[in-house]
Parts: structure tokens; C-alpha cells; sequence
């Protein structure tokens, strides 16, 4: 069942001056699931994600990817073999055009990132691709708007269409859809569905409401080690899950988020 | 928007062209070093959000190494401007180099750290002249012209200027300047994106550090000397104020700023002596304080106030 796994963890432990963090997570995310990570505030989710994606350093562990051991590999080195992630605050380039976001996205294939001497004309030829993307998440009619001005739902949504333009194989989406409104979170779980056709996504995720509705395996971590695993009905009759977590109520989960 | 940016530049250079008529040639000579000094420095600043305090030490070294090679080697006229840019480049890899392994504040001190250390290099090291300076620096003939002449470097200088600040402006507007531009707005987002930020910001750098030694290695030869001034920390402190007073992540406003600064100096030095250094001061208050964009910024905000228009 190996090759199916198109991430797999082993042990992996982050500890921060004597507190730790994760715990020996073993996580195995099969390949086309959308898979969710989700646990109370301070179980280690977003810790999780930095390293995953290297932007922390696991203290021991391994990780490996389509089974490569990536454990000590640089970020942007991860990023490169079609691991990319968002993050839990957006992450947008705020005084650029939403259009200009999608390009530095897809600018790094053109392999002219490092030509100061050429025009940025060079990079019109981008445009076509950008403008699908744009489309592809309904932000077509702003690709001329510089993104700062632009409402919370719909950077999110910038933030999902520049991730996609890399193509990843796998998506790690760090609440994707914290801070909306109804209307919003409906559309980006609909936007998240659509995406996965073809690929793998990770996500944590504080609405319990998308987690049910759109994950194919579930994740609970509490304390920085894996509490259960399996399908969202499984899980939610775990009576560890129960006691540890889903004893609370919903709204309250979905209400403000920490790690 | 650039065509906006053409139309200034063009029209600013046919003013440079004619200035000599009205104004004194060397002024407007120490006006455009450093003008190219700010520009050189707004691009780390301005468009990849690195504070370098140390850039006096690129500014200094070019000036020693263009005196030294016109000098003591006696080298051409552009060679010698081509070594000192070369020198300050090289000291920009290796400074850049770390300095980039940090971050905000701690960078802008390594940079200063290691600027002090340059600085003291040239106060002990025989070549440089120590307090008296690199003196005597020949300007050398170009094409069978004689630099001597004053409105002959003059016309150098402004070509120089010229290049340089359109190369500036290219970078800006290029594929890698998009890079850097996404760098400063969101480095974890760059690197999630697959870009290796280091190598970026390390080539800003260095292009950067080149540009401002250029600078230095032009006003070796318009003043005939170099000097510790130049590698001075309150040179690195002067070239943050000019970007800041004439706007920050403009094209334009390090020309303002350098202009503005280096004329009250001119101005002011024989009539208040040492309290210019009190004006300096008492302007980079007001300039933090009310206009934080700069004159630049600040103009160019309010024309898209009136107009409701973007601006360049």
C-alpha cells in the first residue's frame, strides 16, 4: 500500500526549547484524498504544516515525498517538487496587481527570474494563463486591482488560484477558509472540490461543516500526537475524539483559531 | 505609467544637458553621485525592503581603488572607473553575503558592523592617505579629451548617470526586479513559491553595492580625491535620509533627495558651520514625522488625490 502514499511521516517530533510541540506523528496522505488535519487550539496543526514544508526544522523524524526522504530539504526546494503551501494569514503580495500576483507565480518556469536586464514585457506572455486561473476562481473582473484593496473572501481566493498556478501534486491550504463569511466558505469548499480533481490536498481546517462535507480522511491531533485517523463518520464516533475534542461544540470550534 | 516615467527622464536629462550654462559643472557633478548613490541604495531599500547601513563602505572603497588605480597604476580613465565599481561589487558579494543570513534590524547592523571594518581598514591601511585622504588623483583624457577640462567631465558624468539610472530603472522593471518587489511584500510567500530568496536578495545587493561604488569611483575623479568621508557610517546615514526625504520605492525621489541634501549642505556650510548637521536632523524629524513618503511620495499622492488618477 506504500505507492499510494503520496506523504508519509515517521516520527516526527518538533520540540521548542524543552516543549513539544509535535509529538511522533506518523501521518500517511494518500494520494488524490483530500485529507484533513484538524484538533483543538494548540495540538500542533500549523507546526505540523511548517514542517512539512520546512519552513521549521524537524527536531527528529522523517518525511518523505512520493518516497523520497525530503526531511532536510530547503523550503523552496520542496516547493520546486510540487509540495505548496498557503498560509494561515493570506498570503498575497499586497501592493502588486491581482494579476501581477499570479505572474510571479508563474514567472519562475520562464527560468528569467534572475534577468534584471530584460523587460517585464517579457513576462505578457503569462497573461493568458493567468487570466484562466483568475478565472478559475471567479476573479477575472479584478486582475487590474492592486490586491490590498481587494475583500478578505477574495484574497483567499487569489491565494488558492496562485498556489494552483504551480500545479502542485500536493496542497497544504492552512485554514482555508478562516475569517468568511457564509457565502464565502461555501464557495471556496466548492473551489477546493474542484481543485482536487487531479491531485492531492492537505488541509487544516477549523469548520467542522467543510471537514465533513469535503474531506475524504480525517486527522485529529491533540497535543502534538495523532489521536485518530480515518473517514469523518469513524472519527467522530471515536469515543477519544469525543472526549478530547468533538465534546465541544461546533460553533465553537469554528470560532477563533490558534495553531 | 513608464511612458510617464520616459517623459521625465527625457526631459530631466535635456535639463542636465544645458545646466552647465547657469549653474556651477562640479555641484551639479557632486549633486549626481550622489543622486546615483540613492538610487543605487533605494533599490535595495525602496524595492527589495533591505535597510543596508553600511552602503558608505561601497561609496568609499570605489573611490580608493579608482584613485589608486588612475594614481599609483596610472590605468585609463575608464578602467580605473571599472575597477573601483568591480572592488565595491566584490565587497558587496562578500558583505551581502552575511548579511543576507539575517534579517530586519540585525541585518542593517551586520551591514554596519562589517561598513566600521572597512572604515578602519582604510584609516590604517598606508595606501589610502589615512585623515588626509587619497589626494591627487589625475582625471585622465577619454577619447583623446582632456577630463581636465571641467564641462568635459561634466558630459561624462551625466552619461554615466544617465546609464546607470536607466539600468536602475530596467532592473526595477524586470523579471527579476518582479521577484525581488515579491520579496519584500511577502518572503514566505516567495519561498512557498519555489523561489531561493537568498540568492535574489544577494544579487540586489551586489548590484546595488556596484552602482554605489560607481558612484564613488565617479566622484574620485570629479574632486581629484578620495577620502575617509566617504566610508564614513554618517555617509551610509546620509544616503538613508536623501531616499527617505525625496520618497522611498520611487523612481525618482533618491534624485530629489540627493538634490535637496547635498545643495542645502553646499549652501549652508559657509553661513552656519557645524549646525548643518542640526538642520539634517531637524529635517529627517519633519520628514519622518509629515511626510513619511518623501517629496516624492508625497506629490505623487496627492496628484492622485486631485486627478483621481494612478500615479507613476
Amino acid at each position: 500500500m506504500a505507492e499510494d502514499c503520496i506523504l508519509e511521516t515517521h516520527g516526527l517530533v518538533k520540540e521548542f526549547r524543552g516543549f513539544v510541540a509535535v509529538n511522533g506523528v506518523d501521518l500517511k496522505v494518500r494520494r488524490g484524498h483530500i485529507h484533513a488535519l484538524i484538533g483543538p487550539n494548540g495540538a500542533g496543526k500549523t507546526t505540523c504544516f511548517n514542517l512539512l514544508t520546512k519552513f521549521l526544522e524537524p527536531t527528529r523524524g522523517t518525511i518523505r515525498f512520493n518516497g523520497i526522504d525530503i526531511t532536510r530539504e530547503a523550503p523552496e526546494k520542496i516547493a520546486r517538487r510540487g509540495v505548496v503551501r498557503s498560509f494561515q494569514i493570506s498570503a498575497v503580495f499586497p501592493h502588486l496587481t491581482v494579476l501581477e500576483n499570479l505572474r510571479i507565480a508563474l514567472q519562475r518556469k520562464l527560468g528569467t527570474s534572475f534577468h534584471f536586464w530584460k523587460s517585464d514585457r517579457s513576462l505578457d506572455l503569462l497573461n493568458d494563463r493567468a487570466m484562466e486561473l483568475l478565472t478559475s476562481v471567479g476573479l477575472e473582473a479584478y486582475a487590474d486591482m492592486v490586491t490590498v484593496e481587494m475583500p478578505y473572501g477574495r484574497k483567499r481566493a487569489l491565494e488558492i488560484a496562485t498556489t494552483l498556478a504551480l500545479d502542485p501534486e500536493l496542497m497544504l491550504l492552512d485554514e482555508p477558509t478562516q475569517g468568511m463569511g457564509h457565502e464565502d466558505v461555501h464557495r471556496v469548499m466548492e473551489l477546493i472540490k474542484q481543485v482536487s480533481a487531479n491531485r492531492t490536498i492537505l488541509m487544516v481546517e477549523h469548520n467542522m461543516k467543510v471537514v465533513a462535507g469535503i474531506s475524504d480522511t480525517l486527522t485529529v491531533l491533540a497535543r502534538g500526537s495523532v489521536l485518530a485517523e480515518g473517514p469523518y463518520a469513524e472519527v467522530a464516533a471515536n469515543p477519544l475524539v469525543i472526549e478530547a475534542y468533538m465534546g465541544t461544540e461546533v460553533t465553537e470550534l469554528a470560532a477563533p483559531a490558534g495553531h | 505609467m513608464n511612458r510617464r516615467v520616459t517623459v521625465a527622464y527625457l526631459v530631466g536629462l535635456g535639463l542636465l544637458l544645458l545646466a552647465p550654462m547657469f549653474i556651477y559643472p562640479i555641484l551639479v557633478m557632486k549633486v549626481l553621485c550622489f543622486a546615483l548613490f540613492a538610487c543605487a541604495f533605494n533599490l535595495l531599500l525602496g524595492y527589495t525592503g533591505l535597510l543596508s547601513f553600511g552602503h558608505a563602505a561601497f561609496l568609499g572603497t570605489a573611490g580608493y581603488v579608482t584613485g589608486h588605480a588612475l594614481k599609483v597604476w596610472e590605468l585609463p580613465t575608464l578602467l580605473g572607473l571599472l575597477a573601483g565599481t568591480v572592488a565595491a561589487a566584490g565587497l558587496g558579494w562578500v558583505i551581502g553575503s552575511l548579511a543576507i543570513r539575517r534579517q530586519g534590524i540585525y541585518f542593517a547592523m551586520v551591514t554596519l558592523a562589517l561598513a566600521q571594518m572597512v572604515f578602519f581598514f582604510f584609516l590604517q591601511a598606508p595606501f589610502t592617505g589615512g585623515e588626509d585622504g587619497l589626494q591627487g588623483v589625475p582625471r585622465g583624457t577619454l577619447f583623446g579629451l582632456d577630463l581636465a577640462d571641467d564641462i568635459k567631465l561634466y558630459y561624462l558624468v551625466v552619461a554615466i548617470f544617465a546609464g546607470s539610472f536607466w539600468l536602475i530603472q530596467r532592473t526595477i522593471h524586470s523579471p527579476f526586479g518582479q521577484i525581488l518587489k515579491a520579496i519584500r511584500e511577502n518572503e514566505p510567500r516567495a519561498i512557498s513559491l519555489g523561489y531561493d530568496v537568498a540568492r535574489y536578495k544577494l544579487l540586489a545587493f551586489v548590484l546595488s553595492a556596484g552602482l554605489a561604488g560607481l558612484a564613488g569611483a565617479t566622484k574620485t575623479l570629479v574632486f581629484k580625491f578620495a577620502t575617509l568621508t566617504d566610508a564614513h557610517w554618517h555617509t551610509s546615514g546620509e544616503v538613508v535620509l536623501m531616499t527617505l526625504l525625496g520618497g522611498m520605492g520611487t523612481v525618482f525621489g533618491p534624485v530629489v533627495g540627493a538634490t535637496v541634501i547635498v545643495t542645502l549642505q553646499n549652501e549652508l556650510a559657509d553661513k552656519v558651520g557645524s549646525l548643518v548637521t542640526v538642520i539634517m536632523g531637524a529635517i529627517f524629524v519633519i520628514c519622518v514625522l509629515a511626510f513619511r513618503r518623501g517629496i516624492v511620495g508625497e506629490s505623487l499622492a496627492l496628484y492622485k488625490r486631485v486627478i483621481g488618477q494612478k500615479p507613476l
